[in-house]
C-alpha cells in the first residue's frame, strides 16, 4: 500500500482503537496522521530491530494526546500488536493508556504534558553532535501546544547549540479545546516568531499531503548550522466531513452512525489513493 | 582537608570522574559561578553545557542527553531546580526513567536574607513525592564525596541538595561510614534519638555532646537519604530511646519529620517533636542567624532534649 493510502487506512485503525476504549482525542489524531506515516515509513531510521542501535533516528510525540493515531503507526511498524492495542486502549489495568509511556516498545520518552518534548529533543540532539552522531531527532507538537513557554525556551537553545541535526514539526490545525488557536493565544505570525529565534522555517501547505511533506523533510536534512520547523497546514478531523476542522470533536467517541459514515469517508479516500505511484 | 562546601566537593568528584568517563556531562542554567563549577566548565568544555536562565530547559535537556546515553548533572539552585522545573522532575527524569542527576545548590535557607523567592524549604516534600525520585541531603563535604562516588556507578534519577556555605564537617577525613541508602549512625544512645538531616546533623551531634554532660544520652542518625528513607534506621533508634526529636532545614510538611512521624506511628508508637522551619517566610538573616532564630541549632535541639525528658 502506498503512503498516502496507508495514513488513511491507519486512520480506520485509529478510529477503531478509539472506539474500542472508549477514549480518544481524534481531530489531532486525524491531522497528524501523514506526519507520522512520512516519518515512520520515508524519513526515519526506526525499526523494530534497531532499537539498540546508537545511530538510530530518534522521535518524540510532544503532542501526546494524539496516542491512537501513535498506537496505530507502531503497531503498523512492528513494534505493538494491534489486536492487543484494541483489546486493552483504556482499560482497567491496561498497558495501552492516553500517551505515550516509555515501557512500550518504539516510544522513547514519556510525554502528555505539553511543552516537553522539544527541549528534550535538545538534548538528544545536543548529545548527538557531542559524540558525532549522525542521527536525526524529530519532535511533533501541536499548535495549541507553543503557549506553554518551556517551548520557547527550547527553541532558544537549539538555535545557540547550531541543532541541525533536530527538526520540529508543529501540526497546525488551528484547532484546540477550546476553539480557534488564534483566539484561544493567537501566534500571529508563527513563521516569522521560529525565524526570529534563528530557526529554518518551512511552510508545508497541505501538511496532510506527503508528498509535501516528503519535500520539506528533505529540504531540512540539507540545512546547516541551525535547526529546522515545518508548520504542517493541517486539518482537524481530517478524512470525514462528519469531524473535519470542529473544534469539539477535539476528544470525541463516533456514535454508532458516525462511526459507519467516518469508516465510509475513511475507506472511500483510502481507495482513491490506492491508485497513486509514488 | 579543610572546609570546603559540598557544591565545590561535588564538582571536584565530578571532574575526577570526567577525567576518565566522557558521558558525564555537567549542565547549568547561568549557575556555574554559584555552584562551584566554574572548574568542570573550563576543564572539560566538551562536557559541559550551559542552558542559561532557564530551569525547565535544563532538566528537559539534561532528560535527553541522558536518554542518549550522557550521565546528566544539572546543576542549579535548589529553589528553582525542584519548584520551578518540577514537572520537569517529574516526567522528564522520574517518569521516563532518565539518568539525571540533579544537584539542588544553595539548597534550605542558604541564601538567607535574599528572601522566599529563593529558599528551597519544600524540596524534601516535592522530590519526595514522585515515584521513582531519590532525595539525598548530605550532612557534610566528606559525606558528600561518597554519596557523589556512589551515585556515578548507578543509572537512576536522584535529587541531592547542598548548602551553600562551608560548615564544620561532621566527620573527620578517611573516617566516613558511608553505604549508601543507609543513615550513619553517628553516636548511640538511649534517652532520646536525635535524626537529623543536611547541615542540622552537625548541631544534632554538638546538642548530644551538651546533653552527654548533663548525664542525657542521646543518639544521632545522619538521615541523608530521605527516600528512600531508611526506616529500619528510624526503627531502632525510635525503639531504644525515650522519644524522638528530628531536625531539618525544611517546612513542616511533608520533610524528614512527616516521614520519620509516619515510620514511628506505624512500628514503635511514641513521641516524636520535629524542628524545622516555620510554615511561613523565614526571618531575614544569614542562615546561621535564621537557625539560631527557630532552635535549629546545638542549644535548640538540647534544649528541647531537657524539655521531653523532664
Amino acid at each position: 500500500m502506498n503512503l498516502k493510502a496507508l495514513a488513511y487506512q491507519l486512520r480506520k485503525d485509529t478510529v477503531d482503537i478509539i472506539c474500542a476504549g472508549k477514549a480518544g482525542h481524534i481531530g489531532g489524531d486525524m491531522s497528524v496522521m501523514e506526519i507520522l506515516v512520512e516519518l515512520y515509513f520515508k524519513q526515519m531510521n526506526i525499526s523494530p530491530e534497531n532499537m539498540g542501535d546508537k545511530n538510530r533516528d530518534l522521535f518524540i510525540m510532544s503532542k501526546g494526546h494524539s496516542m491512537e493515531a501513535y498506537y496505530a503507526v507502531l503497531a503498523e511498524k512492528g513494534f505493538l500488536d494491534k489486536e492487543e492495542i484494541l483489546q486493552g486502549f483504556s482499560k482497567f489495568g491496561s498497558k495501552f493508556i492516553g500517551h505515550p509511556n516509555n515501557k512500550l516498545p518504539g516510544i522513547e520518552m514519556n510525554s502528555g504534558s505539553l511543552g516537553h518534548g522539544l527541549p528534550v529533543c535538545v538534548g538528544m540532539a545536543k548529545a548527538g553532535k557531542m559524540d558525532h552522531r549522525d542521527y536525526r531527532v524529530y519532535v511533533v507538537m501541536g499548535d495549541g501546544e507553543l503557549a506553554e513557554g518551556s517551548v520557547w525556551e527550547g527553541v532558544m537553545a537549539a538555535h545557540q547549540y547550531g541543532l541541525d541535526n533536530l527538526c520540529a514539526v508543529v501540526d497546525r490545525n488551528r484547532l484546540q479545546i477550546s476553539g480557534n488557536t488564534e483566539d484561544v493565544m493567537g501566534h500571529d505570525d508563527l513563521h516569522e516568531r521560529f525565524r526570529s529565534f534563528g530557526w529554518h522555517v518551512i511552510d508545508v501547505a497541505d501538511g496532510n499531503d506527503i508528498d509535501e511533506l516528503d519535500a520539506a523533510f528533505e529540504e531540512a536534512k540539507t540545512v546547516k548550522g541551525k535547526p529546522t520547523v515545518l508548520i504542517a497546514n493541517t486539518v482537524k478531523g481530517k478524512g470525514s466531513s462528519v469531524m473535519e476542522n470542529k473544534a469539539s470533536w477535539h476528544h470525541k467517541v463516533p456514535t454508532e452512525a458516525e462511526y459507519q459514515t467516518i469508516m465510509q469517508d475513511l475507506e472511500a479516500a483510502k481507495e482513491a489513493l490506492e491508485a497513486w505511484e509514488k | 582537608m579543610g572546609k570546603i562546601a559540598d557544591k565545590q566537593m561535588i564538582c571536584e568528584v565530578l571532574m575526577e570522574a570526567a577525567k576518565e568517563d566522557k558521558d558525564i556531562v555537567a549542565l547549568c542554567s547561568d549557575s556555574r559561578g554559584s555552584g562551584s563549577f566554574t572548574a568542570f566548565a573550563e576543564s572539560y568544555p566538551e562536557q559541559f553545557v550551559e542552558v542559561g536562565i532557564a530551569e525547565q530547559n535544563l532538566v528537559s535537556i539534561a532528560a535527553g542527553l541522558a536518554k542518549c546515553g550522557k550521565k546528566a548533572y544539572a546543576v542549579s539552585p535548589a529553589c528553582f531546580l525542584s519548584t520551578r522545573s518540577y514537572e520537569q522532575c517529574k516526567v522528564d527524569v522520574a517518569y521516563s526513567n532518565t539518568n539525571v542527576k540533579l544537584i539542588g545548590i544553595s539548597g534550605g535557607v542558604s541564601y538567607g536574607a535574599l528572601g522566599m523567592s529563593h529558599h528551597s524549604a519544600q524540596d524534601i516534600a516535592a522530590l519526595s513525592a514522585i515515584p521513582n525520585m531519590r532525595v539525598y541531603l548530605p550532612s557534610d563535604h566528606l559525606q558528600t564525596r561518597e554519596l557523589i562516588r556512589a551515585l556515578l556507578k548507578d543509572e537512576k534519577p536522584a535529587y541531592i541538595r547542598v548548602g551553600r556555605n562551608a560548615v564544620d564537617p561532621v566527620y573527620e577525613d578517611g573516617q566516613v561510614p558511608f553505604e549508601l541508602d543507609k543513615a550513619t549512625v553517628v553516636r548511640e544512645g538511649t534517652n532520646v534519638a536525635l535524626i537529623a538531616c543536611g547541615e542540622m546533623v552537625k548541631p544534632a551531634k554538638d546538642a548530644a555532646e551538651l546533653l552527654e554532660k548533663e548525664g542525657i544520652c542521646a543518639s544521632v542518625l545522619d538521615m541523608y537519604c530521605l527516600k528512600p528513607l531508611d526506616r529500619e534506621a528510624v526503627i531502632r533508634a525510635a525503639g531504644n530511646a525515650r522519644a524522638v526529636i528530628t531536625v531539618e532545614e525544611h517546612a513542616p510538611a511533608g520533610g524528614l519529620g512527616s516521614m520519620v512521624s509516619q515510620t514511628v506511628a506505624a512500628v514503635c508508637p511514641k513521641k516524636v517533636w520535629n524542628l524545622t522551619l516555620p510554615d511561613a517566610p523565614v526571618i531575614t538573616g544569614t542562615s546561621g542567624e535564621v537557625f539560631d532564630y527557630y532552635g535549629l541549632n546545638a542549644e535548640g535541639i538540647a534544649a528541647k532534649a531537657r524539655e521531653i525528658l523532664a
